[in-house]
């Protein structure tokens, strides 16, 4: 092993490492709100939630994230194409496809 | 001309007017997407480049329409003789779908053209190299999807149920054989059922493909999928027996994004790894498999940046009868999402 791929080897390691501690190193309550924090942590609380949620929101979540992040800017001209094509390729129903059109371009 | 047959023109002429005209309308202009990446990859010594431009293309027509397209085009470079020489560069372009998309009901979608073959997950979901979180397909990919990963013919496809607690979705699929450049597929059948849970983001589903040229043969997938909703961990795994192998790969990501939220710095990093292994029941020359039973560990670091742009990274150590390799593997994509044209606010 080259010594560019050990110190490229150990940045990665050192990263990992570091990025791990940071995550798990703060209390729960300190860690400031991301979309992501902000998700409940029983499934029971879970499940009333994301009920609560938008509808929009709570469908794009559920399944459009699960491959990928939304478009950081969607210009609303697109947004029903874009959501047409993701209702083929994800294979959504016609109401899924509407909620998410309304969360994306209210 | 008859007056019948004078308004029968006049409403087909109508129509055909009215599709383009209607994706004009607000949400629904035509869009141009897709990615572009510069990959590197050192596998067992030798090191190759590819500058890669993959453009998907999305156009509404009428409310029932859509017309879709998902192009690759690289350009490859490595060394003459494998681990020394000039390095010298070839270009591929393949047409990965190109498909016409009838909407016919809210559950039934058909599709007629190229499409993406529907065996498993990754072809299909995770193939796309700004989705992809490591840069190499797995070792199992080439089972269910004849290598190119596209058929040529139709497709049924849909959501069979959809309540807040379940879902069910489905799609069949008839590939015709086709030689033609750009567009080789092959005469095969298959169909892939999913079962989601959304309160508990569990997916579990399997998929059927039949080679119906030359040597008739099954091959037969299963998937699951887990994305607590509570924790940005994603597990996703596959198993797939063919004629001559079978295998699986399960992977775990853990996107730190509990640090600071997801736009941090340390937020935006996801280490993640994949295990996966094939067992050779018998020689397949040209099946796109390992030769021999393989089995590789992917350790991966991905960095998601600002505006799109992702860095992927990952080191690989591949076990194999053949001989065992270090695989190292850099990808910088970049995401684009714009309209085909300026259109109507």
């Amino acid at each position: 092993m080259t010594i560019t791929r050990k110190a490229f080897l150990g940045s990665w390691l050192a990263l990992l490492s570091v990025g791990s501690a940071f995550a798990q190193g703060k209390p729960a309550s300190s860690i400031q709100a991301s979309r992501i924090a902000k998700q409940p942590t029983s499934s029971a609380q879970s499940a009333a939630a994301t009920a609560a949620q938008n509808p929009g929101e709570r469908k794009f979540q559920a399944n459009c994230n699960r491959c990928h992040n939304a478009p950081e800017q969607l210009s609303p001209r697109i947004a029903g194409t874009v959501v047409r094509h993701m209702r083929v390729r994800a294979s959504l129903s016609a109401e899924d496809e509407r909620d998410i059109l309304r969360y994306l371009a209210p | 001309m008859p007056s019948t047959y004078r308004w029968k023109f006049r409403k087909i002429l109508s129509l055909l007017l009215l599709l383009p005209a209607s994706a004009l309308m607000a949400q629904n202009t035509p869009i141009i997407s897709g990615g572009v990446g510069f990959l590197n990859s050192t596998n067992a010594g030798e090191n190759s480049f590819q500058l890669v431009l993959a453009p998907v293309v999305a156009i509404p027509l009428g409310r029932h329409f859509l017309v879709e397209s998902r192009f690759d085009f690289r350009e490859f470079y490595n060394r003459q003789n494998g681990t020394s020489g000039p390095y010298e560069g070839t270009f591929f372009k393949s047409t990965q779908y190109l498909q016409l998309d009838y909407i016919a009901s809210p559950k039934l979608t058909f599709t007629a053209g190229r499409f993406l073959t529907p065996f498993g997950t990754y072809n299909e979901r995770l193939s796309a190299i700004w989705i992809q979180n490591l840069q190499d397909s797995p070792l199992i990919f080439p089972i269910g999807t004849r290598t190119t990963g596209s058929s040529d013919g139709v497709m049924v496809r849909g959501s069979l149920l959809s309540q807040p607690k379940v879902q069910i979705s489905y799609a069949g699929y008839f590939s015709v054989s086709s030689d033609v450049d750009q567009f080789q597929s092959a005469r095969s059948a298959g169909d892939r059922i999913s079962v989601y849970f959304p309160t508990r983001r569990v997916e579990i589903g399997t998929s059927y493909a039949r080679f119906l040229q030359g040597t008739r043969n099954n091959s037969l997938g299963a998937h699951f999928w887990w994305q607590p909703w509570n924790s940005p961990l994603q597990v996703r795994s596959e198993y797939a027996h063919g004629e001559h192998a079978q295998g699986y790969w399960l992977e775990a990501s853990y996107r730190l994004s509990q640090w600071r939220g997801a736009d941090s710095i340390v937020g935006r990093i996801e280490p993640l790894f994949r295990m996966q292994q094939v067992f050779r029941n018998s020689p397949g020359p040209g099946d796109g498999l390992p030769s021999a039973d393989t089995k590789q560990a992917d350790f991966g670091f991905d960095y998601h940046m600002p505006h799109e742009v992702r860095l992927n990274t990952s080191y690989s150590r591949k076990f194999s009868a053949n001989g065992n390799a270090n695989i190292w593997n850099m990808s910088l994509t970049y995401r684009f999402l714009f309209p085909a044209w300026r259109g109507h606010q």
